[in-house]
């Protein structure tokens, strides 16, 4: 064993070696990273240290850099650790501050370790301990070294006293308890002289603070004096951080920060600290106008630099003025636009974002199309980031800013078709959403989604297939505002919908289901009207036809007049002819009817004089021809779907037939029972659908005996082949064979091909010339050329041409703030939830985080911590009205027994003290005072106290007497926050 | 915490430092290298020096052919990250003399005991260049 080590120790590879032979690469880098692998396992178990080191150390190289498992060697690492050579030691310190986690279990194993390292004499091992410590400190370990930690906080080494300081942080994010320990002296530290101790100081209670600025509200003063008086820039920003959080608390400390900080942005050299001065005031004292002005002029400096890195923080600033002060942006929006056409994206990405903000009900039509134009011009990321925005900006609240809902939907069906779409989801959802919310822009939706869906170009492009799954559901639950129920059962059943994945073509087959009862029931409505003017059934059709040829071209001044004499006629006869059948048909059509009243009810009308005999038929046949195949599908949705829809079909065609074979006597019978089907199957459709509050399930109490947090990873082992239906899987394969019975059919593509869509839109053409009656006669006219315009086709190049210029135009007539926009439209009513359109913010703080501010309270605020925010108001206001003079007025014994109890707490700390006097006010300050120095002193002390404060100067820090100290500190805080 | 990581990457994209504040798993920095070091390399030199990605600002700068990459969180003042980047290869400059990617490479050890020596626990902590190196050199002393 001996021998080999020694071996192992001459020839072992070095560091080096093993970087240089890396780099040669002669046999390749895995395998060269495998064989050294190899080698640092075998040397790893070596019996002598610096063998056994030096394994380590080319272990977590590769882990670093290559990614290698270490954590096999964690007791290695320890090991090594406890080697008496520094090198050595390094070495294993660096190891486990790069591989140990919480979970790694030889942690325990390393507590002595660190506890003696922490005390050496050596201050770089104590360094190399705490560097550590501040990596991988756990609970445990964070509890059982706090003691070393709070001696090493006021080290006489600056060097060490600087780290124990960084490593305080993660003590106490770990370790709430050692709050109680250390506290005190980390506060001295921020007291001291040293610069170096200083900026870490800093530094930590920066972090700190930004997880519970309240805690730190005593510690105002200290950092008041660092922000005037210290000239090093890190620190300083560092300040600047701490008092954007701490001013948003406290109005009155804000008020004192702003000079000082105004001052820094006008005086300093550093773009970085004027830029962190500008945040400051744009965040937290974006009340104070003439900070925010100068705040906003040095912003619109940076923002026409040339570095590209101080425009995008401009554009950034801006955005965090821009809620508070408009004005800011709109004066500098020329800029903001014309970076939506930069090179950069995370520059485009800011002035996206500003734009945005810019938004108002007044302009969002206006910008939100030349953004649409944009998003056309641009990269496929960009483009989704613009449409995102659009659309989250849009549906806000409960779609707050948008007045005009036809524009809106349109806009939606727009962006549906710009090539780089893919927000299918999210136009998915606001389609149906604003369908069930606004009643009065169901006749625009319908259109929409009749656009969207006759389009067979469409369907290819998988990203929409998610809105095509909304327009058909659309489209089949308001069919009554629908134009042309029997194109739109064309365009549900089309040949092209097979590239639709089966729960989407399940919507299809359901939206077409609803159209055919829509039909079936409107004719029958119709043709009882027919019925009661006593004409003969089979003249019925021809009459209607003649009718509808006539209607047929929208426009004609004959049209609306008809219709409405018609729907009057309706409406007058339909009791009549119903009340055989069901009572409530004729309230429930008249309900339909003024729900959609105005142009829907003239739409509706129309439309219905086109419900004759021979149209019906046609339409059943075409549905009966394409859902046929479908029977046979695989999926359970559409073979199910296919089946309901052909037997009621089958049921109402033999009706119908018998009907119309027998004529007179049996007529009304008969009828009656194909009525009473029909009528059955309308109802069911009929209900109206609302939103649905998102937290309605949380009032569903769950049933007995269910189990909702069952762990089902146990079923993947029993049925490991069973996959869930997923949306986006495609199956057409066998499908398609299915669905064409061995006809001559063109070939349809057998996978998702969207750059293919010319070859198979022109198949599709060249399968409609040949299966004529796939398609009634109207929508030839609708649909004038063979050949389909390919998917996405931009028909508006002429209004591509707007450009930055145009919007900054625009923006400019749009962005002057109007006191009421003048609409011709007033907006729609929109169905708003009472409770539970929002998810209910989860605002609990972390228990961790809590325990620790908590903590932090109890030492700076002794145990007042709760009447804290309770005291403040009556504290303030009597404060102001009892003035100075007040000062020497309050009994001397009293406040002496009280204070008694505030040094028992508190032991010797000033700053505890500080916050009790700043919190309650003027009596309180007053006794602890007289305390320390008698009452003659403490005026004169006063009064020096405020010249010198005057003068932006402090005395504090001169003082090294601890009695002194406290004095200037309790007088300053209360001339302060005054 | 501010700093969240630091990288060094050379033009190729490979890492030639590492340095996390917080406790990813090999796999998540993997991960995170990859998509980051694909994201700023395809970046021009007149693009501005900060992305976002995920929950990150990546602060980076780039010196002949070596990226430097500081990960912080969205408090973190970004032209401060930047100067913290330069005081970095002003300190490694001043200790290697003329600091190349090999430099780094063979003593990736020193170039860590600096970086320890300049941020801990995602703070920055000492900015002066000669306090940074002093305890090195003491190393290199003692060894």
């Amino acid at each position: 064993m001996a021998g080999s080590s020694l071996m192992e120790t001459f020839f072992q590879r070095t560091l080096e070696d093993l970087i240089k032979g890396l780099r040669l690469q002669l046999i390749g880098e895995s395998a060269s990273i495998s064989k050294a692998m190899d080698e640092i396992r075998r040397e790893i178990k070596s019996t002598d240290p610096h063998t056994k080191s030096t394994a380590l150390q080319k272990l977590s190289y590769l882990s670093s850099l290559y990614f290698y498992d270490m954590s096999w060697a964690s007791f290695h690492v320890v090991e090594v650790m406890s080697s008496t050579r520094f090198a050595h030691k390094r070495i294993a310190y660096h190891a486990a501050s790069h591989s140990f986690d919480e979970s790694t279990p030889v942690l325990v194993l390393i507590t002595n370790q660190l506890r003696k390292d922490l005390t050496s004499t050596n201050e770089l091992e104590v360094s190399l301990a705490l560097e550590c410590l501040s990596r991988i400190a756990t609970v445990d370990l964070a509890s059982d070294l706090t003691p070393e930690v709070f001696t090493l906080l006021s080290s006489s080494k600056v060097f060490v006293r600087k780290k124990a300081i960084g490593v305080v942080l993660r003590v106490f994010e770990k370790y709430p308890d050692s709050v109680r320990v250390c506290f005190k002296r980390l506060v001295e530290n921020l007291e001291g002289s040293d610069s170096q101790i200083l900026s870490v100081t800093v530094g930590v209670f920066c972090e700190l603070a930004s997880k519970d600025p309240r805690s730190y509200l005593p510690l105002a003063p200290e950092f008041y004096r660092i922000l005037v008086d210290s000239r090093n820039n890190w620190v300083l920003i560092k300040v600047l951080k701490i008092f954007a959080k701490l001013a948003a608390l406290e109005p009155r400390l804000a008020k004192k920060v702003v000079e000082p900080i105004c001052d820094h942005m006008k005086r300093t050299g550093a773009k970085s600290l004027m830029f962190e001065c500008i945040r400051t005031v744009v965040t937290s004292l974006a009340d104070y106008e003439s900070a925010v002005k100068l705040a906003v002029t040095k912003i619109r400096e940076l923002l026409i630099d040339d570095d590209p890195n101080l425009k995008y923080l401009a554009l950034q600033a801006l955005s965090i003025v821009a809620p508070n002060h408009l004005w800011a942006v709109v004066e500098n929006k020329e800029v903001v636009i014309k970076s939506l056409s930069d090179g950069d994206p995370s520059i485009k990405l800011e002035s996206l974002r500003l734009v945005m903000m810019m938004v108002s009900e007044s302009n969002v039509a206006e910008i939100s199309r030349v953004l649409l134009n944009y998003a056309l011009k641009s990269d496929p990321e960009f483009c989704n980031e613009i449409l995102g925005s659009i659309l989250s900006t849009c549906c806000r609240n409960v779609y707050e800013i948008i007045i005009d809902f036809d524009w809106y939907v349109s806009l939606l069906g727009e962006m549906s078709r710009i090539p780089h779409c893919q927000k299918g989801d999210e136009i998915e959802k606001q389609l149906i959403d604003i369908g069930m919310r606004v009643n009065d822009v169901k006749l625009e939706l319908v259109r929409v989604a009749r656009d969207l869906l006759i389009d067979p170009a469409l369907l290819g492009n998988p990203f929409l297939h998610r809105i095509l799954s909304a327009a058909a559901w659309v489209s089949g639950e308001y069919v009554e505002f629908s134009r042309n129920p029997f194109e739109l059962v064309e365009a549900l059943l089309q040949p092209r919908t097979n590239l639709l994945p089966p729960l989407i073509r399940a919507v299809y087959l359901q939206s077409a289901f609803k159209v055919l009862v829509f039909c079936l029931h409107s004719y029958l409505l119709q043709s009882g009207i027919v019925a009661s003017t006593t004409c003969p059934d089979n003249l019925a059709p021809n009459v209607l036809e003649v009718l509808s040829d006539k209607d047929h071209p929208e426009g004609t001044d004959l049209a609306p007049h008809d219709a409405s004499a018609h729907s009057k006629q309706e409406e007058g006869f339909n009791p009549r002819v119903l009340n055989q059948s069901s009572e409530d048909l004729p309230i429930e059509y008249g309900e339909e009817a003024s729900a959609g009243h105005g142009q829907a009810a003239t739409v509706d009308s129309l439309e219905r004089n086109n419900f004759n005999y021979e149209s019906i038929m046609n339409m059943l046949n075409l549905i009966e021809l394409a859902v046929a195949p479908l029977l046979g599908s695989l999926d359970v949705e559409v073979q199910e779907r296919a089946g309901n829809m052909l037997s009621f079909i089958e049921l109402v065609r033999k009706k119908m037939l018998d009907s119309l074979a027998q004529k007179e006597d049996s007529l009304d019978r008969d009828r009656t029972e194909v009525s009473e089907i029909i009528e059955m199957m309308n109802d069911a459709f009929s209900n109206e659908l609302g939103p649905v509050s998102v937290t309605a399930q949380l009032r569903v109490p769950v049933p007995d005996g269910l189990l909702l947090k069952q762990n089902l990873e146990d079923l993947e082992t029993i049925c490991p082949d069973v996959q869930p239906p997923s949306l986006n899987s495609f199956s057409f394969g066998s499908l398609h064979s299915e669905e064409r019975d061995g006809d001559s059919l063109p070939i349809l593509p057998k996978k998702e091909e969207s750059q293919s869509s010319n070859e198979s839109t022109s198949l599709l053409s060249e399968h409609r010339k040949r299966h004529g009656l796939y398609y009634l006669p109207s929508e030839k006219n609708e649909i004038g050329s063979n050949d389909y315009p390919p998917a996405n086709d931009l028909k508006s190049e002429s209004n591509m041409n707007y450009d930055a210029e145009d919007l900054v135009k625009l923006t400019d007539l749009s962005l002057v703030p109007k006191t009421k926009p003048n609409h011709a439209k007033t907006r729609p009513v929109v169905v708003k939830l009472d409770e539970g359109d929002q998810w209910p913010l989860a605002a609990k703080l972390q228990p961790k985080e809590a325990s620790l501010s908590g903590a932090v309270r109890d030492v700076l605020l002794g145990s007042d911590t709760k009447s804290l925010s309770q005291s403040k108001p009556s504290d303030e206001s009597s404060n102001r009205r009892k003035g100075k003079e007040k000062l020497n007025v309050d009994s001397p014994s009293e406040s002496k027994e009280k204070l008694d109890d505030v040094e028992q707490r508190d032991g010797e700390n000033p700053s505890s003290r500080k916050t009790k006097h700043h919190k309650h006010g003027k009596e309180r300050r007053h006794r602890s005072t007289g305390n320390v120095v008698d009452k003659g002193d403490e005026n004169v002390q006063k009064g020096m106290q405020n010249s010198s404060h005057r003068h932006g100067k402090h005395k504090a820090r001169q003082k090294t007497d601890v009695a002194m100290n406290v004095v200037p500190q309790t007088q300053v805080i209360p001339d302060f926050l005054l | 915490m501010g700093i969240r990581f630091i990288l060094m990457v050379n033009k190729q994209g490979q890492t030639r430092l590492a340095q996390y504040y917080e406790y990813l798993t090999l796999e998540e920095r993997r991960a995170l290298e990859g998509e980051i070091v694909r994201k700023c390399l395809a970046r021009n030199e007149q693009q501005c020096s900060f992305v976002e990605h995920r929950n990150y600002k990546i602060v980076y700068r780039r010196y002949a052919s070596l990226f430097f990459l500081v990960g912080v969180d969205n408090e973190e003042n970004e032209l401060a990250i930047l100067e913290f980047i330069h005081l970095l290869v002003e300190t490694m400059d001043r200790h290697f003399g003329n600091v190349c990617e090999l430099d780094i490479m063979f003593h990736l050890e020193k170039a860590h005991f600096m970086l320890e020596e300049m941020v801990m626990n995602g703070c920055v902590v000492e900015t002066s260049k000669s306090n940074i190196l002093a305890p090195i050199q003491l190393m290199d002393k003692a060894s």
